[in-house]
C-alpha cells in the first residue's frame, strides 16, 4: 500500500527542492510539497499562506461556535447567578451577590435534588454497566447471526426519549399497568411506581437502563475483541476455566474501557432531564408530587422556567458544574491509584 | 485486525509448544479450547440473549399494541397483549392533538441541519488534528476533548436571555446553532482519519499543486466517507432526541417532536392510547433509519470505541 502511494508521489516536479516532502516523512507544514515550478511569486506566497492558515481555518468552526454558544454563556451564567433575574421582567437585573447561592444551598429542595440525582445515577449506571459487560461477553462468543443480535440490543438506543418514557410510564401505571400485573403473578402487591420514593426512582432508572445498556454492551464488545487471543490461550494452558479467564483476563484488560463508560455515564446521569420530566406527567418539573424524583436538571428547569427565577437557575447550573468538577477530580485520583496498583 | 489476532497467537504457541505434541497451529488450537472468542455459543447463551432481546424489543412492540387499542381497554387488567383496530384512528388523533406534522418537519430540519453541520465541521477539524501540523495542536485537541465535560445546562440561561432579546425565541435556528458542532464528532473523526487517511495521499495532492480546499474535497472527504456516515447517523439520533434546549427555546406552537410529545403526555385529559400512538409516530423515523442502517451504526459505535 505504501509503495503505490510512493509511486504516486514520485513524479513530484520539485522533489529535490524540498527534501522534507519525502512521502511518509510527515515533515513540518512547509515541508509538504512545494508549489509547482513556474508559478508566480504571489501564487507561491498564497500557497504558503494557505498551508499555514488552513489548519486553523479547519478547526475554527468548532471553536467559534463552541465559544459563542458554550463558553461565553458559561461565564455569563456565572454572572447571572450573582443577579436577580426574573423571567417576568427580563430587563430588570439587579446585583444580588451570593444571595442566589445562599438561598439555594439553604433550600431542602436543592439537597433533595442532589440526593436524587446521585441515587438515580447510581441505580441506573451500576446495573446498566454490569449487564452491558454480561451481554458483551455473550455477544463475544461465535454466534449465529451475530449482527442481528447486536442490532436488536441497540434498538432501544434508537427510540426517542419521549416515546420511551411515555411507554414506560404506562407500563408502570398504578392500576392496569403491565408491570404491576406481572408482579401480581409472582405474588407481589401492586407498587405505586409514581408516588413512592424508591419505586419512582427505580422506574426512572429503568428507562435509562433500557435505553443505554445495549450501547454500552457494544463498546465493551469492541474492547473485548481487541484483547489478544494468546492471553486467553495461555490462561487456558495454566488451567483457568472460563469464569477465571473472564475474571482475570477480560476484566483487567477492559479496565480503561470500563473507566471510560463510567465517566460518560456519570456525566449523563448528572444531566438527567427528559426521563424524569415526562415520567412525572403534570408534576413533571417538580419530579413528582413529593419531589421524589426531582433531579438537578429538573430542579433548574423548574426554578428557571416554571417558577421564573433565572438567577437561581443560573446558580443551580453553576453548582452542578462545581459538583461535576469535584467528581472529575475524584475520578482522576482514582485512576491514578488504579494505575499505580497495577 | 481479526486475522492478525488469529495468526499471532498460533505462532507464539509454536514457540511455547510443549513436547512437540501440537506443533502445528491447529493442534495447539484444539488443546486450548477454553480460549475466549473461539468458542461457539452454547444453548444457555442463546437463551439468555433471547431474554435480553425480548426485553429490548417488548416495550416497542407493546407501544404498537397499546396504540392500536382504546383508552378504556388500556385501563383494564390484564393489559391487552394483542393488537386492536384503532391504530390509524389513534395516530390521526395524536397527529392532530400534538401537532405532530409541524413537529416532525421541525425535527427533520433541526436534526438534518445539525447532522450536516456536525459532520462537515467535525471532518474538517478532525482532519486538521489528525494530519496537519500547527502550533498548539495538541493543546487545542485536549481543550476540545475537555469541553465534553461541560453540561449543556450551563449555557441555557444566557442563551435564552439573548434569544429573547433578539426575538429569536421559537425559531428553529435558535435550536440549531448551539448544537452545530460537537467535541465528540471532532474527536471521532480525528481517530478515524489518523488511520484511514494515508499521509502520502495528501502529500501527493499537495505536490500536484492542490490547495487545502481541494485536498479536503478530493482526498479527505472521500477517505472519511464511512466515518462521516456513521457520525451522521449518531448525530441525527442525538439531535432528534435532544430535550432540554428545545423545550426552553421553542413553544407549543412550533415544537420539535420531543417537545410535542411532552405536551401530549402532560395533557389534562390524557387518552393513553393516543399518547402511545404519538410515541410510536415520534420514534418511527429513528426506527426506520435504524432498520436501514443498524449494521453501520453498530459498526460505528464499536469502531469508535476501539480507537478511542
Amino acid at each position: 500500500m505504501t509503495s503505490s502511494k510512493q509511486a504516486l508521489a514520485q513524479p513530484a516536479p520539485s522533489a529535490d527542492a524540498a527534501p522534507g516532502s519525502k512521502p511518509g516523512a510527515a515533515g513540518g507544514a512547509h515541508g509538504r510539497g512545494t508549489p509547482p515550478p513556474g508559478s508566480s511569486s504571489w501564487r507561491s506566497r498564497l500557497y504558503r499562506w494557505d498551508m499555514k492558515a488552513s489548519p486553523y481555518a479547519f478547526i475554527a468552526p468548532f471553536f467559534i461556535i463552541f465559544g459563542a454558544f458554550g463558553l461565553i454563556p458559561l461565564l455569563y451564567t456565572a454572572w447571572y447567578s450573582l443577579h436577580d433575574v426574573q423571567l417576568a421582567s427580563l430587563d430588570h437585573q439587579t446585583w444580588a451577590g451570593l444571595d442566589n447561592y445562599k438561598n439555594l444551598w439553604s433550600s431542602d429542595f436543592f439537597w433533595n435534588a442532589l440526593k436524587n440525582t446521585f441515587t438515580i445515577g447510581l441505580i441506573s449506571t451500576v446495573p446498566q454497566l454490569l449487564m452491558a459487560i454480561a451481554i458483551a461477553h455473550l455477544l463475544n462468543y461465535r454466534l449465529r447471526g451475530s449482527t442481528v443480535w447486536r442490532v436488536v440490543m441497540l434498538t432501544p438506543y434508537a427510540t426517542s426519549v419521549a416515546a420511551a418514557t411515555l411507554v414506560f410510564t404506562l407500563l408502570y401505571s398504578w392500576d392496569g399497568g403491565m408491570i404491576n400485573w406481572l408482579l401480581h403473578f409472582v405474588g407481589v402487591d401492586p407498587i405505586n411506581w409514581r408516588e413512592s420514593d424508591w419505586g419512582s426512582q427505580f422506574a426512572v432508572s429503568s428507562i435509562v437502563i433500557w435505553r443505554w445498556t445495549g450501547y454500552n454492551a457494544l463498546i465493551y464488545l469492541a474492547a473485548m475483541q481487541a484483547i489478544p487471543t494468546d492471553l486467553y490461550e495461555s490462561a487456558a494452558l495454566d488451567g483457568a476455566n472460563r469464569w477465571q479467564q473472564f475474571r482475570h483476563v477480560t476484566i483487567p484488560m477492559l479496565r480503561p474501557t470500563i473507566l471510560f463508560t463510567v465517566v460518560v455515564s456519570t456525566i449523563g446521569a448528572t444531566q438527567l432531564f427528559g426521563e424524569p420530566l415526562l415520567f412525572g406527567g403534570l408534576s413533571g418539573s417538580k419530579g413528582g408530587s413529593g419531589h421524589q424524583f426531582q433531579t438537578l436538571g429538573l430542579y433548574m428547569y423548574d426554578q428557571g422556567w416554571i417558577i421564573g427565577n433565572l438567577g437561581k437557575a443560573s446558580a443551580i447550573a453553576w453548582s452542578m458544574f462545581l459538583i461535576l468538577l469535584i467528581v472529575a477530580v475524584i475520578n482522576l485520583l482514582l485512576t491514578r491509584r488504579l494505575r499505580k496498583s497495577q | 485486525m481479526t486475522t492478525s489476532d488469529l495468526t499471532l497467537p498460533q505462532a507464539e504457541e509454536k514457540v511455547k509448544g510443549d513436547g512437540g505434541a501440537g506443533t502445528d497451529g491447529r493442534g495447539s488450537r484444539r488443546r486450548v479450547l477454553g480460549a475466549g472468542k473461539q468458542l461457539h455459543a452454547g444453548p444457555v447463551t442463546y437463551v439468555v440473549l433471547v431474554v435480553f432481546a425480548m426485553v429490548s424489543l417488548a416495550p416497542l412492540l407493546w407501544t404498537a399494541i397499546a396504540a392500536s387499542r382504546n383508552d378504556q381497554r388500556l385501563a383494564q387488567t390484564p393489559p391487552p397483549l394483542w393488537f386492536g383496530g384503532n391504530l390509524f384512528k389513534n395516530m390521526q388523533a395524536a397527529w392532530d392533538q400534538a401537532g405532530l406534522g409541524t413537529a416532525m418537519l421541525n425535527s427533520t430540519i433541526v436534526a438534518g441541519t445539525i447532522t450536516i453541520g456536525t459532520v462537515v465541521f467535525s471532518t474538517l477539524a478532525g482532519f486538521a488534528f489528525a494530519k496537519l501540523r500547527f502550533r498548539f495542536s495538541s493543546t487545542l485537541l485536549l481543550l476540545t476533548i475537555g469541553t465534553m465535560m461541560i453540561p449543556p445546562q450551563l449555557a441555557v440561561v444566557p442563551l435564552y436571555l439573548w434569544m429573547s432579546d433578539l426575538h429569536w425565541a421559537n425559531h428553529l435556528p435558535t435550536v440549531i446553532l448551539p448544537t452545530l458542532v460537537t467535541a465528540f464528532g471532532t474527536f471521532f473523526m480525528r481517530q478515524y482519519l489518523v488511520q484511514a487517511l494515508p499521509t502520502e495521499l495528501i502529500e501527493a495532492a499537495r505536490v500536484d499543486g492542490a490547495n487545502s480546499l481541494r485536498v479536503v474535497w478530493h482526498v479527505v472527504f472521500p477517505a472519511a466517507r464511512p466515518a462521516m456516515a456513521v457520525l451522521g447517523l449518531l448525530t441525527f439520533v442525538m439531535a432528534w432526541n435532544d430535550f432540554l434546549w428545545p423545550i426552553i427555546a421553542l413553544n407549543q406552537q412550533n415544537p420539535t417532536v420531543q417537545v410535542a410529545l411532552n405536551s401530549l403526555g402532560t395533557g389534562y385529559v390524557p387518552d393513553q392510547a393516543v399518547i402511545m400512538a404519538g410515541a410510536l409516530l415520534g420514534t418511527l423515523p429513528l426506527l426506520i433509519a435504524f432498520l436501514l442502517f443498524g449494521k453501520q451504526i453498530v459498526g460505528g459505535i464499536m469502531n469508535g470505541a476501539i480507537k478511542g
